[in-house]
C-alpha cells in the first residue's frame, strides 16, 4: 500500500511538471480538420524550418469560453488563436485579447504598406485577418437534373425546388439569408433587421421552409448530409463544400448569390507567456506569399489584395483556386459582410428567440 | 414459472405471449450493443450491413477501422489519457472511499445519514451542473485544462461508488473480529490489513471498478475541463459523433464493449467469491 | 456482598473511574475515530465538489461587473429618486459618464456592455460607442446633454433603469431570466416578451420527457424483472447479463449504436425497406428528434429501473399469490391485489433514480436530440460554451439543482441511500 501511494504521488507530481514546462514553444489554436492543415502547410512548416521554434498545434471548436477561462484564471496556455471577427471584437472589448502593433506588418512586394494592402476592415486592434470565408448554400446536382437553384430566393422556394434543406442551428446568418431570400438587397439587410418588423419578417420567411429544414451544428455536417442524400441543399462554409467536390468528387454546386462572408483573424490571449514570439509568427504568416500559399490548400480568400494574383492551383486536386474564392468578382456580386457589431448587440435576444422558435 | 398441467388455453396464450414480450424487451436491451460489433468489421465506410456482409463474403469484412485507431495519433493519445486519468482517479477514490466507508459502517457515527448524503451527492447531482461548477472553480485556481484537475474531478465523481460498495460489504461484517485482533495485541494498521482488508477486498475492488468505469466513461466534465492535450476516449468519440461518424468510432465502440465484458466478468467473479467468503450460497 | 451499601452501586473500572464515565469516554473516542475515517473524504468532496457547486449557485446572484469596472455608478444611481425624476439628475449622470470614460481607458467597458446587453438587448453598442466618445471629452460639460447628443437613448428612462438594476452588487435578474422573467421600466417583475420565452417551456419539457422515460422504463422493466425473479436462478442470471451488459457499456457507445440503428440510412430503416414496410424513398428519420432522445435515453436508463425492481421482486414470496389463487382469485386479480402492491417499493426506488438521472441528462440529447429533443442541460452547456452568459448558466443550473436535491431528499426518505445497490 505504501509503495502504491508513493507511486501515485510521483505520478501526480510528474503530471504537474509536464503541464508546467512549456517554454520556447508556441501553442497555436485553430479549428481543426482541413483548415488547420492549410495553416500547417502554409505557415507552420516553413516557419519551423526558418526559425526552429516548436509549434504545438491544438484544435478548438470556436468561441471565447476557453480564452475567457484562461484569462480570468491567469493561467494562459494558448499563445495564438484563430478567431472569428465577432469574437475578436467581443474579446477585445472585454479585455481578453492583447492589443497588436499594426505597424510591424510586412508591406506588399511592390512596397504598398500593410495598412493599405490588407482589405478594408481586416485589421483590428486585437486581431490580424488571414482569410475571408463565407457561408453559402450548396445543392446536390443529382437532385435537380433540370437545372438547380440560382439565387437565395430559390433556397426558400420549396415549390420550385423541392427537397429538404440543412441550415445552421442558430440565428446567424439564417436571418440574413431569409431577408435576402425575401428580396432585401445585401446592403439593406442589417438596416431592415434592426427594426422589430424586420426580424419578424425574417422569421416569417424561415417559417415557410421550417418543415423542410434539418439543422446542423458542426461545419463537417452539411457536406455529410448532402452526401448521405438526407438533404437536397444545405447552407455551409464554402471551404467544406469545395473540399468535398475537389477531393471526394461529390456532385455539389455552390450558389454564391447572397453569400455572407466573414473573417478569421489571429489573436493573442491577454497574458500569453510567449507574446513576442506570437507576434513574430503573425508577421511571418500574414505576408503576401504565405497568405497566397494557404489558398492552395483551402478555398478561403486571402485578406491581402497583393496575395490574390499569386493564388495558384490546389496543392492536391490541381484545381485552379482563384475562381473558388468567395472574393472572386464572379462570386462577390451579391455578397454581404457579417456585421459583428450588430450581432454583438442582438445575439442574446435573438439566440433566445431562435431557440423559442425552434421549440414551438 | 413452468406452466402447470391444468393450464387453460388462455393461460397458455398469456404465458407464451408474456415470454415473447419479455424476449422483445431483452432484444431492445442487447441488440444495439450487438449490432455494432459486426459493423465495425465492415470493409466499406458505411454504417449498415452491405450486401457482401449479409452473404458472409469474407472480402466484405476487414480490420480497416481497427488499423485506423492504431495509426491515428489522436486516438492512441486519448486511449493513453483515459488510462492515466482513470487509474489515478481510481487509486485516489478507492483510498478515500474505503477509509470513509469504514467510518460510515459504524452505527455510532454521529450525523451518519447526513454525511452519507453529502458523500453520495456527486452521483446524484446532474453531471452538467458538476461540470459547470468545477469549470468555474478549477479555472480560478489554475486546474482547468490540466491532468490533475480532471483526475481530482473524476475522483470526486467516483468515490460514491466506492463508498456504497464497501459500506455494503461491511454490513455483514462482524466487528468482534477486529476487537479480537486488538485484544491479541495487533495495532490498528495490522488489524486493518490482516483482518478487515481481506474481508472487504471484494467490495473495494468492485468499488474501484465502478470508479474506474465512471472515469473511463465520463465525458461531460472532460468536455468542460480538458484541453486538447487531455482528451480522453469518450471526448474523442463525442467529437467524432458530433461532426462525422466514421466507422472508426464503431471499432472503438467494439473495443470498449469487449472491455466492459471483461470488467463485468471480473465483477461477477468477485461477487461470487464474496458470497462464498461470507458463507452465502454461491450464485 | 451483602454489606455493600445500596448507594455505592456505582461500578468503577480498575483505575477507579466510574464505569459510566469511562464508557462515555470510550464511546466518544470511538465516535471521533469513526469521524476521523470519514473526514478525509468529506474534506475532499467539500473542496473539489460541494464548494465549486456552491460557488456556481452563488454566481447566479453575484453581479460584480459594475462594482469592479464602474465603481461609483451603483452608489450614484441608487441615489436617483425614480419616483420624482424621469431620468437621473445631472450630478448622477456626471458620475456615470466619468465611470464610462474611465472604463474605456481601462479597456474594460466590454464587460459592462455585455452585462447591460443581457437586460437591455441592443445596449451593447450604446455602451461601447458612448464610452469611446465620452473618453475624448475634456473639461466641464453638461454630461446629460453630451450623452443624449451621443445617443438619444440616454434620454430614455428605460436605459437608466436597466443600468440601475444591472449595477447592483447582487441581482436576481439571472434567476428571473432563467424563469423567463425580467424587470420592466419601473423595476417590477414582468414576463419576457413572448417570442423570447424559452426556459420555462424547457424546464417543463425536461420534466415531461423525464416522466415519459420513467413510465416507459417501468413498463419495460416490470415484465422482465418479474420474469427474472420467478425463473430459476441459473436462467435468471443468464438473463441478468443482458441487463448488465448495457449497464456497463459506455454511454457514448450506446448512443452511437442508436444512431447507427435509427438513422435514415441505418440498420432499422434498411430492414423495414427490405421487408417492404415502406419504399426506399419512404425512409423515416427516427433520430435527431424527440423520438431519438426518448428511445436512446429509455435504453440507457432501463437498467437503473430493472436492478431495484428485481431486487425487490426477489424478496416477494410466491406463496401469497398462490394463497389468493386457491381462495378463488383470478390470476389478474391475484397479481393486482397481492403481488403488485408488494413490488411498489421497487417501482418507487427505480422511478426516482431514473427520473433524477433523466432530468440532468446532457450527452444523449445533445447527440441524438436534433432541435426538438434538447433539454435544459443542453441550454446550460450552450450558455457555458457559446453565449458565455455564465451567470445565466449558473442560474439555470441552480434551479435544476434545487429540483434534483428535492427529489434526492424524497428518495432518501422513501428508500434510504443506504439501500442503494449496484450491479
Amino acid at each position: 500500500m505504501k509503495s502504491f501511494l508513493k507511486l501515485t504521488s510521483l505520478a501526480v507530481a510528474g503530471l504537474f511538471a509536464a503541464s508546467a514546462a512549456q517554454a520556447d514553444t508556441l501553442t497555436i489554436v485553430s479549428w481543426g480538420g482541413a483548415y488547420t492543415k492549410s495553416q500547417i502547410e502554409a505557415y507552420h512548416k516553413p516557419y519551423i524550418k526558418k526559425t526552429g521554434v516548436t509549434i504545438n498545434s491544438e484544435d478548438y471548436s470556436g468561441g471565447l469560453a476557453e480564452v475567457k477561462a484562461q484569462v480570468e484564471a491567469g493561467n494562459v496556455t494558448w499563445d495564438l488563436i484563430d478567431l472569428e471577427l465577432s469574437d475578436v471584437v467581443r474579446g477585445c472589448d472585454e479585455g481578453l485579447l492583447e492589443e497588436l502593433p499594426l505597424d510591424g506588418l510586412p508591406p506588399a512586394p511592390d512596397g504598398t504598406p500593410a495598412a493599405k494592402d490588407f482589405l478594408p476592415g481586416t485589421l483590428h486592434e486585437c486581431g490580424i485577418a488571414t482569410i475571408i470565408w463565407s457561408t453559402i448554400y450548396a445543392y446536390d446536382k443529382t437532385k435537380f437534373p433540370n437545372g438547380g437553384p440560382q439565387t437565395m430566393a430559390d433556397f426558400f422556394d420549396t415549390k420550385k425546388f423541392p427537397g429538404k434543406r440543412a441550415m445552421r442551428k442558430g440565428p446567424k446568418p439564417n436571418l440574413e439569408f431569409a431577408l435576402m431570400g425575401d428580396g432585401v438587397p445585401a446592403d439593406k439587410v442589417y438596416e431592415v433587421l434592426s427594426t422589430p418588423a424586420g426580424v419578424d419578417r425574417a422569421f416569417a420567411m424561415l417559417d415557410k421552409i421550417r418543415a423542410d429544414v434539418l439543422w446542423w451544428e458542426a461545419g463537417a455536417q452539411p457536406p455529410q448530409m448532402l452526401a448521405d442524400g438526407e438533404v437536397a441543399m444545405a447552407t455551409a462554409y464554402n471551404g467544406r463544400i469545395f473540399n468535398a467536390v475537389a477531393t471526394e468528387n461529390m456532385p455539389f454546386e455552390i450558389v454564391w448569390d447572397g453569400q455572407v462572408w466573414d473573417l478569421d483573424l489571429w489573436s493573442i490571449p491577454k497574458g500569453s507567456k510567449n507574446k513576442a514570439a506570437a507576434i513574430e509568427f503573425i508577421k511571418y504568416s500574414t505576408d503576401t506569399q504565405r497568405l497566397a500559399d494557404q489558398a492552395a490548400w483551402i478555398s478561403y480568400g486571402p485578406a491581402r489584395a497583393s496575395s490574390i494574383p499569386l493564388i495558384g492551383k490546389h496543392a492536391e486536386a490541381g484545381v485552379e483556386m482563384g475562381p473558388q474564392m468567395p472574393t472572386a468578382p464572379e462570386n462577390f456580386k451579391n455578397a454581404l459582410q457579417n456585421d459583428c457589431e450588430w450581432w454583438a448587440d442582438h445575439q442574446d435576444e435573438l439566440n433566445e428567440r431562435f431557440a423559442a422558435w425552434l421549440a414551438k | 414459472m413452468a406452466l402447470p398441467a391444468y393450464a387453460t388455453p388462455l393461460d397458455r396464450i398469456w404465458h407464451y405471449g408474456f415470454r415473447i414480450g419479455c424476449g422483445a424487451i431483452f432484444v431492445f436491451l442487447i441488440a444495439p450493443i450487438l449490432v455494432i460489433i459486426p459493423l465495425s468489421f465492415n470493409a466499406e465506410p458505411y454504417f449498415t450491413f452491405t450486401a457482401g456482409m449479409l452473404r458472409l463474403d469474407p472480402d466484405a469484412f476487414g480490420l480497416r477501422w481497427y488499423e485506423d485507431i492504431i495509426t491515428n495519433e489522436q486516438w492512441m493519445h486519448s486511449i493513453k489519457n483515459s488510462f492515466i486519468i482513470g487509474i489515478s482517479a481510481t487509486i485516489l477514490s478507492v483510498t478515500l472511499g474505503t477509509l470513509a466507508a469504514l467510518g460510515l459502517s459504524r452505527s455510532y457515527l454521529p450525523y451518519r445519514t447526513a454525511l452519507m448524503g453529502l458523500l453520495i451527492s456527486p452521483m446524484i447531482v446532474p453531471l452538467i451542473i458538476s461540470a459547470a461548477g468545477m469549470f468555474f472553480f478549477y479555472s480560478n485556481i489554475g486546474l482547468a485544462q490540466t491532468y490533475p484537475g480532471i483526475i481530482l474531478a473524476h475522483t470526486a465523481l467516483g468515490t460514491p461508488f466506492v463508498v456504497i460498495t464497501v459500506t455494503a460489504t461491511l454490513v455483514g461484517f462482524d466487528h468482534s473480529l477486529t476487537r479480537a485482533a486488538q485484544n491479541l495485541g495487533a495495532d490498528p494498521a495490522t488489524t486493518f490489513f490482516k483482518v478487515q482488508m481481506p474481508l472487504i477486498l471484494p467490495g473495494v475492488i468492485s468499488g474501484g471498478l465502478f470508479a474506474f468505469v465512471t472515469s473511463f466513461d465520463e465525458v461531460v466534465v472532460v468536455l468542460f475541463l480538458s484541453g486538447f492535450e487531455q482528451r480522453t476516449v469518450p471526448r474523442q468519440m463525442w467529437a467524432g459523433i458530433r461532426e462525422q461518424i466514421s466507422p472508426t468510432i464503431l471499432a472503438v465502440a467494439t473495443l470498449l464493449i469487449t472491455f466492459s465484458i471483461i470488467l463485468m466478468t471480473g465483477l461477477e467473479l468477485l461477487r461470487r467469491r464474496n458470497e462464498r467468503l461470507r458463507g452465502l450460497s454461491p450464485g | 456482598m451483602a454489606d455493600i451499601p445500596a448507594n455505592q452501586a456505582t461500578l468503577t473500572t480498575a483505575d477507579g473511574v466510574p464505569l459510566k464515565t469511562k464508557l462515555r469516554q470510550t464511546q466518544r473516542r470511538m465516535k471521533m475515530r469513526a469521524l476521523g475515517l470519514v473526514l478525509p473524504l468529506l474534506a475532499f468532496i467539500a473542496v473539489t465538489f460541494i464548494w465549486p457547486i456552491g460557488l456556481m449557485v452563488y454566481r447566479g446572484v453575484d453581479n460584480p461587473v459594475f462594482s469592479e469596472v464602474m465603481p461609483n455608478t451603483n452608489a450614484a444611481l441608487a441615489r436617483w429618486d425614480t419616483q420624482a425624476d424621469e431620468i437621473p439628475p445631472e450630478d448622477i449622470v456626471a458620475i456615470v459618464a466619468r465611470d464610462l470614460a474611465q472604463a474605456r481607458r481601462d479597456k474594460t467597458m466590454g464587460r459592462v456592455a455585455t452585462r447591460m446587453n443581457y437586460d437591455l438587448p441592443g445596449s451593447r453598442s450604446l455602451i461601447t460607442s458612448s464610452a469611446r466618445k465620452l473618453a475624448k471629452i475634456e473639461g466641464d460639460v453638461v454630461w446629460t446633454e453630451e450623452m443624449v447628443k451621443i445617443d438619444k437613448r440616454w434620454g430614455e428612462r428605460k436605459t437608466w433603469m436597466a443600468m440601475r438594476l444591472a449595477s447592483e452588487r447582487y441581482t436576481m435578474a439571472f434567476y428571473m431570466a432563467a424563469l423567463d422573467r425580467t424587470f420592466d421600466e419601473d423595476g417590477n417583475i414582468t414576463m419576457q416578451p413572448e417570442e423570447r420565452q424559452i426556459y420555462v417551456t424547457l424546464f417543463l419539457r425536461t420534466v415531461w420527457v423525464s416522466l415519459l422515460i420513467t413510465v416507459l422504463c417501468i413498463l419495460l422493466a416490470y415484465p422482465i424483472s418479474y420474469l427474472m425473479a420467478t425463473l430459476p436462478l441459473r436462467t435468471s442470471n443468464l438473463l441478468m447479463v443482458m441487463v448488465l451488459l448495457p449497464f456497463w457499456t459506455s454511454l457514448l457507445v450506446r448512443t452511437t449504436s442508436w444512431i447507427v440503428l435509427l438513422q435514415k440510412q441505418g440498420v432499422l430503416n434498411d430492414i423495414l425497406v427490405f421487408i417492404g414496410v415502406f419504399s426506399d424513398e419512404g425512409r423515416i428519420r427516427m433520430i435527431y428528434n424527440m423520438t431519438g432522445t426518448v428511445i436512446a435515453m429509455t435504453h440507457i436508463l432501463l437498467p437503473f429501473m430493472v436492478l431495484p425492481l428485481y431486487s425487490v421482486m426477489k424478496t416477494i414470496s410466491p406463496s401469497y399469490v398462490r394463497a389468493a389463487r386457491s381462495l378463488g382469485a383470478t390470476p389478474a386479480r391475484a397479481f393486482w391485489k397481492i403481488y403488485f402492491p408488494q413490488s411498489v417499493p421497487g417501482i418507487g426506488a427505480g422511478s426516482i433514480l431514473v427520473f433524477i438521472l433523466a432530468v440532468g441528462y446532457y450527452i444523449t440529447p445533445a447527440l441524438v436530440g436534433g432541435e426538438s429533443g434538447q433539454l435544459i442541460s443542453n441550454f446550460i452547456a450552450f450558455h457555458m460554451q457559446k453565449s458565455l452568459n455564465w451567470s445565466l448558466a449558473a442560474a439555470l443550473g441552480g434551479i435544476l439543482l434545487g429540483g434534483v436535491l428535492a427529489l434526492y431528499w424524497i428518495y432518501n426518505k422513501l428508500v434510504g441511500i443506504d439501500n442503494m445497490k449496484m450491479g
